[in-house]
């Protein structure tokens, strides 16, 4: 959302008392809405204070723990995913994966460039709506193709080029949502792979055209086994809601891969109520998840289900908290273009003239970003070389991957999945009863009774 | 195998699906030598097993004799399926080109997202046939459930019978043709004048399903009025 003004902005004398209810940012949204009949479209993520990781602190070693020395002892980092039914996994160096975002969204160059980042880390990237473009294939070692509501450019050819199939009921930012893509977006060479008329606002489905629950479900991964002669993993991403439910039906439908998608997860475009309305916060949906993956027995198993974790992923910090509290991965979406270049200043001036500024700019949806991300104009798109992009994610993923692992030596591991849950502690009662770990100097856990067993209330 | 007629026969009651299926794909399988480029096969007592013969890849005649579950000839490129009997839940799903054949009736989401190919069913065809239909021509016999051709993006849909509620709900440019009645038409879509181009594509589409004798005049087409193609507040309804 930009935000416009048709006047010069004036001082605000220092004893007038805004209101929390109507603040400046909800003020210029109902004069933005009265003006124009329309509800707000924008990508990203949450952006309202949720209870997030930076409410957890992990307990280092000391006198009664024994830590690791940071530069001379090992600590691993790979991990397999997806090898429960007897499919190829994917074999990751790192634990941080690129989410699933989609040539449309994005442009073909910045497809590349994730694929060739993810690539150099040995870490895995994933196509989106829209299907599988032949240099995201070329350029990534690991990629995953996601099977959407939609099915634009769904290609059984490219099922079986994948690496792993994610078949996606939902994602954070919206769950219970279809995705969009506005016309700007939808250019020849996108609309040609959706099959859509160049130029439209598009919508995408919320529910799969051709399965309606669980028990669907598990004949639908019964069949895109038997299309790709069992080889390729099967993934099934939901957006977090009733996570510990979800993710229950996602095993018993014969996942490998269950992906929990929390609600500070970006998208493309949606609207802004449902971004900030929709869904619980990815703190609360991990011990969900990872409650329901235990009573299943499958958690952290040789032949279990991974857990794949994103939604507000920034840090190595913020990895290896997820890591903790159960998921054997996490995946990357806003971060990753933001290593990529967006929001950056030095297009401070593009951004002006849009009417926002390098670190508020959230209008993924419009085609018109500065970075030449999210975009489909080829000027723009030029202005992103993808392999110094990939290098750049590269990188990142790099300093994540030993961020985690600096956190995760201290913590006396000697692999970041060793972590657990005994290594954090929370800062606040709300976070501490969404983590299911203590406040940071006591033994309370709010809420601990009521979390045992189905999750009541949820 | 009958080396005569080049075909093989599958008891899909004794050789499991994955081995039919694995050989459909060109893949070894124990106890079974691989199927020669010509071959035909014959799929007997499907027992209405799901994923019968789907992900096919080469041209192939493929005859099932009997009932099949869910999701039976998905994504189907370049072969020719028949099915002697009823089909469950999204036959030909995903189909990119070739045929499939229902001899007898199709439950809901038949040809669902299906790029291309011809789905030819010969009874009736349950609730959302031809869903998100992005190029395939599907010809059904009988009548239609609701809310078919929802959000059907492009092919043509020909329903010799009638059609139930919300016909082509949200249709993109797909073109469809009834010839009986319709409950209720769907958001953004319209009845719309048959032309010359569109009585002779349709007569083509009744002669590949085997329905030459029908007369086009008697049907009416309905395709969308393109006003969804834009978000605009009239739209939030």
């Amino acid at each position: 959302m930009t935000h416009q003004t048709d006047r010069a902005d004036h001082a605000v004398p220092a004893h007038l008392r805004p209101s929390a209810t109507f603040d400046a940012a909800t003020i210029h949204e109902i004069q933005r809405a009265a003006a124009t009949g329309l509800y707000d479209i924008r990508g990203g993520g949450a952006k309202r204070r949720l209870p997030h990781f930076d409410d957890l602190l992990f307990l280092g070693a000391s006198m009664s723990r024994y830590p690791l020395e940071g530069y001379r002892e090992s600590c691993g980092t790979d991990v397999v995913l997806g090898a429960r039914h007897g499919a190829y996994p994917l074999h990751l160096d790192v634990p941080v994966t690129i989410a699933g975002m989609s040539f449309g969204a994005l442009s073909g160059r910045a497809k590349e460039a994730l694929g060739r980042g993810a690539s150099e880390v040995g870490t895995s990237t994933t196509t989106g709506d829209g299907g599988m473009t032949a240099e995201e294939r070329g350029q990534s070692k690991h990629l995953v193709y996601q099977y959407l509501p939609s099915r634009y450019g769904m290609n059984p050819d490219h099922l079986r080029q994948a690496d792993a199939i994610e078949v996606v009921l939902g994602q954070g930012a919206k769950p219970g949502g279809g995705g969009m893509l506005l016309g700007q977006k939808i250019s020849e060479r996108v609309a040609g792979m959706r099959t859509l008329p160049q130029g439209i606002d598009q919508r995408s489905a919320c529910r799969h055209p051709d399965w309606t629950g669980p028990d669907d479900l598990t004949i639908k991964i019964q069949e895109l086994r038997e299309i790709t002669d069992g080889e390729k993993p099967i993934y099934v991403k939901v957006g977090a809601s009733r996570t510990y439910y979800d993710v229950k039906l996602a095993v018993h439908a014969g996942a490998d891969v269950v992906v929990v998608d929390g609600m500070q997860g970006g998208t493309a475009a949606t609207q802004e109520v449902f971004i900030e309305h929709v869904g619980i916060p990815t703190l609360a949906a991990i011990p969900q998840a990872v409650q329901a993956l235990q009573e299943l027995g499958v958690h952290r198993h040789a032949d279990g289900v991974q857990l794949v974790v994103s939604g507000g992923i920034r840090t190595g910090a913020d990895v290896a908290k997820a890591m903790a509290l159960g998921a054997d991965a996490v995946a990357i979406g806003t971060a990753a273009l933001v290593a990529l270049g967006d929001n950056a200043p030095r297009w401070a001036d593009d951004y002006a003239a849009l009417g926002t500024a390098p670190g508020y700019w959230d209008d993924y949806q419009d085609g018109t970003d500065p970075a030449g991300i999210c975009t489909q104009d080829d000027t723009l798109a030029a202005r992103l070389d993808p392999v110094e992009g990939g290098r750049r994610v590269a990188n990142y993923l790099r300093v994540l991957t030993m961020e985690a692992q600096t956190i995760a030596r201290a913590c006396g591991k000697a692999h970041v999945r060793h972590l657990e849950p005994e290594d954090l502690v929370a800062l606040t009662v709300e976070s501490a009863a969404m983590a299911r770990v203590p406040l940071a100097g006591t033994s309370w856990i709010p809420g601990a009774g009521i979390a045992s067993g189905a999750p009541g209330g949820w | 195998m009958d080396a005569l007629t080049a075909t093989r026969e599958l008891d899909l009651s004794t050789v499991p699906l994955r081995s039919v299926n694995a050989l459909l794909h060109g893949r070894p399988v124990d106890g079974h030598p691989p199927l020669g480029p010509e071959e035909s096969v014959v799929l007997t007592r499907p027992r209405g097993a799901h994923a019968v013969a789907v992900g096919l890849e080469e041209p192939r005649q493929v005859r099932v004799e009997g009932h099949v579950g869910y999701y039976a000839a998905g994504m189907n490129q370049r072969a020719d399926v028949v099915i002697e009997g009823n089909a469950g839940v999204g036959v030909a799903e995903n189909m990119m080109s070739g045929s499939v054949t229902v001899r007898g009736n199709a439950s809901q989401s038949a040809g669902a997202t299906a790029h291309g190919g011809l789905l030819v069913v010969e009874g009736d065809a349950a609730a959302r046939c031809g869903i998100s239909m992005k190029g395939v021509d599907i010809v059904v016999g009988g009548s239609v459930g609701h809310m078919s051709a929802f959000m059907a993006q492009a092919g043509r849909l020909v329903v010799r019978g009638d059609a139930g509620d919300a016909l082509g709900d949200s249709i993109y440019e797909a073109r469809l043709y009834v010839r009986g009645s319709v409950a209720s038409l769907g958001a953004d879509c319209v009845a719309k004048q048959m032309g010359p181009a569109h009585l002779e594509e349709l007569a083509g589409l009744l002669k590949a399903a085997g329905f030459e004798d029908d007369d086009p005049a008697t049907y009416t087409r309905y395709g969308s009025a393109r006003s969804l193609y834009h978000f605009h507040t009239d739209n939030a309804y």
